[in-house]
């Protein structure tokens, strides 16, 4: 088993913060809107260095929304960052008409996505969000894993053109990815190769995965992991080219199962190449308040989870 | 610049045009559409500076129009095939199978003069805030002009933007209301009545001007006033009085042809009170 080191916890919204003082620098068409979580998604950065490029828009999400697509038609490449809840679901027919249908370069920028974000319970704990923007047509959806990554994607989806879901979250988790690195959408990576069980995953949810791993590793199961940074447009061929070797699969993420990673893959897979799979993700419940660690594993997010998993699913091996 | 006379001619064959549309179909919202084909020409005929070809999406030191209503679509079409966004002859395919004239106004299939998708209601005032936004930070000094229907403006989505518009001294935008008291359940008093409207746009800090939608004079000089009343710190918004289904005297005082497509003989009894002016497509 490869191994990771944590090069030291950080939150993957800051790893957001600091991609968008980076993509801003680098592109003055570059502009940020907030509906009154400033702090929270770590823009501050960016509010004080361009605070003309800058809006502040309220509580106020459709209307954030909208503007962002209106942005657009002055070429304007907007961030439009608020929790993810309020981001998707809110403003789900905002983001379907304006942005998605209309073909508009808005960068939705989700941050506090999942159990993680602890405390403040199930109205602000969305697990659906995936789902929601991976089922408009044209839409990218991506789910970095630590902050490293998060920084990376964040000036990579100011290159792109085109409607992007970038969601991240609240806690400090391992940084365990290069810094620096170049992020390629749509491109699965490989984090450790291996024969025995292909184990998919994202966001925070890829360290579980290589933990896992390495239990699995003391065992004698040599784990292929791959992180799927980007769970639309998914890295079809990483996936099938793994599956073809390991013939059995675990998901993993921090989501419902239905519309998430898994159901993707699983999608995919019971397409072009049946296989025995289990998924690691919420199965149809809203979360609680809580500790992100005390959530994650009530609901069964955790570490032991992808390992238990991972047997049982070589055992239905065909 | 047209004389309001040409004006009248033309609307008056958008008006023949939005019947023919909706009618070959047997779909589409004729009420809305009629009653504002007086203001659709005055902008896009006189008022507006812009450039039907070829056709910029960023309509870069353009002005900007916005239809928020978006079901007023075959009046839209109508006004930007006859400025020459695209063939005339296209309007014979609205509402039919591989259409660039969607049922509602949609850039998915690249509709030359469409900036963005509308049918949704209440949408319509962000993005042109947004676009004015970005007007403003391209150092460009055209302005963004919107239409709204009055039942729309029960969508919430509307306060915020006209909340965000206000503080924020979105100064380059000019939104418009057809204020035709109708929407699909009958009177907006009595589906959820506006209350106060002028009042209202006022308190939220709007510069409100009022006019008769159906009166071309009077629309020219109301569009003119409120171009001189932009860039004033305060976004201005023309309260306009429109009677649904104008120019076709048995679709008045009523709103029961907000979304009712004419059969044959109501198509002729409608088209001869209009003459056709420019030619039908």
């Amino acid at each position: 088993m490869k191994k990771y080191t944590n090069s030291g916890s950080n939150d993957t919204r800051s790893g957001f913060g600091e991609g968008l003082l980076e993509a801003g620098r680098r592109n003055p068409n570059v502009v940020a809107l907030c509906a009154d979580l400033i702090g929270s998604l770590k823009m501050d950065a960016f509010v004080k260095e361009f605070p003309e490029r800058f809006f502040q828009v309220g509580i106020a999400e459709a209307n954030m929304i909208g503007i962002s697509a209106g942005l657009t038609i002055g070429r304007k490449i907007p961030f439009a960052g608020t929790f993810a809840n309020f981001a998707t679901g809110r403003v789900y027919d905002q983001i379907r008409q304006s942005v998605a249908y209309s073909g508009k370069n808005v960068k939705i920028c989700a941050s506090h996505a999942g159990l993680t974000l602890g405390e403040d319970g199930a109205t602000h704990q969305i697990l659906e969000d995936i789902g929601l923007m991976k089922m408009l047509p044209g839409m990218c959806v991506i789910n970095p894993c630590d902050f490293n990554q998060t920084k990376a994607a964040t000036i990579a989806i100011a290159e792109y053109e085109g409607p992007v879901y970038l969601r991240f979250g609240r806690p400090k988790v391992p940084n365990f990815t290069e810094a620096n690195q170049k992020f390629e959408i749509g491109k699965a990576l490989l984090l450790n190769e291996g024969t025995d069980v292909s184990i998919f995953a994202t966001g925070h949810l890829v360290w579980h995965a290589i933990e896992a791993g390495e239990i699995l590793a003391e065992k004698g199961i040599n784990a292929e992991i791959i992180n799927i940074h980007t769970i639309k447009p998914l890295d079809k061929t990483a996936i099938l080219n793994s599956v073809d070797k390991t013939k059995c699969v675990v998901s993993a993420e921090e989501h419902q199962m239905n519309g998430g990673l898994g159901d993707s893959i699983a999608q995919l897979l019971s397409l072009q190449m049946p296989t025995p799979m289990e998924m690691v993700a919420v199965n149809d419940s809203f979360g609680e308040s809580g500790t992100p660690e005390q959530l994650m594993e009530k609901y069964g997010l955790t570490t032991n989870a992808i390992v238990e998993a991972s047997l049982k699913v070589m055992n239905r091996k065909r | 610049m047209p004389t309001t006379e040409e004006l009248k001619n033309t609307a008056t064959q958008v008006r023949r045009d939005i019947l023919r549309m909706i009618h070959a179909v047997n779909s589409g919202h004729p009420g809305g559409s009629l009653g504002c084909a007086d203001f659709m020409t005055a902008l896009y005929f006189d008022v507006m500076k812009h450039q039907p070809q070829p056709f910029n999406m960023d309509g870069k030191n353009e002005d900007l129009f916005f239809l928020s209503n978006g079901h007023l679509s075959a009046l839209l079409y109508s006004v930007l095939a006859r400025c020459g966004y695209f063939p005339v002859k296209e309007l014979a395919t609205f509402r039919k199978l591989n259409t660039r004239l969607q049922g509602h106004p949609t850039t998915h299939e690249g509709l030359p003069g469409i900036r963005i998708a509308s049918g949704s209601l209440g949408q319509g005032l962000s993005v042109a805030i947004g676009a004015a936004l970005a007007k403003k930070l391209n150092n460009d000094d055209r302005i963004v002009y919107t239409l709204h229907g009055d039942g729309e403006l029960q969508e919430g989505q509307i306060w915020e933007a006209m909340m965000y518009a206000a503080a924020k001294k979105v100064d380059n935008l000019i939104a418009t209301v057809d204020y035709n008291g109708k929407q699909i359940d009958g009177p907006v008093d009595e589906v959820l009545s506006l209350g106060n409207l002028k009042a209202k746009w006022e308190a939220f800090g709007w510069d409100v001007l009022e006019c008769n939608g159906n009166d071309m004079q009077e629309i020219v000089a109301t569009l003119k006033i409120a171009k001189q009343h932009t860039g004033k710190q305060k976004p201005v918004v023309i309260l306009m009085k429109t009677e649904m289904g104008c120019g076709v005297d048995f679709m008045m005082g009523t709103h029961k042809w907000h979304g009712s497509a004419p059969n044959d003989e109501q198509l002729a009894k409608a088209l001869a009170q209009l003459e056709e002016t420019l030619g039908d497509y």
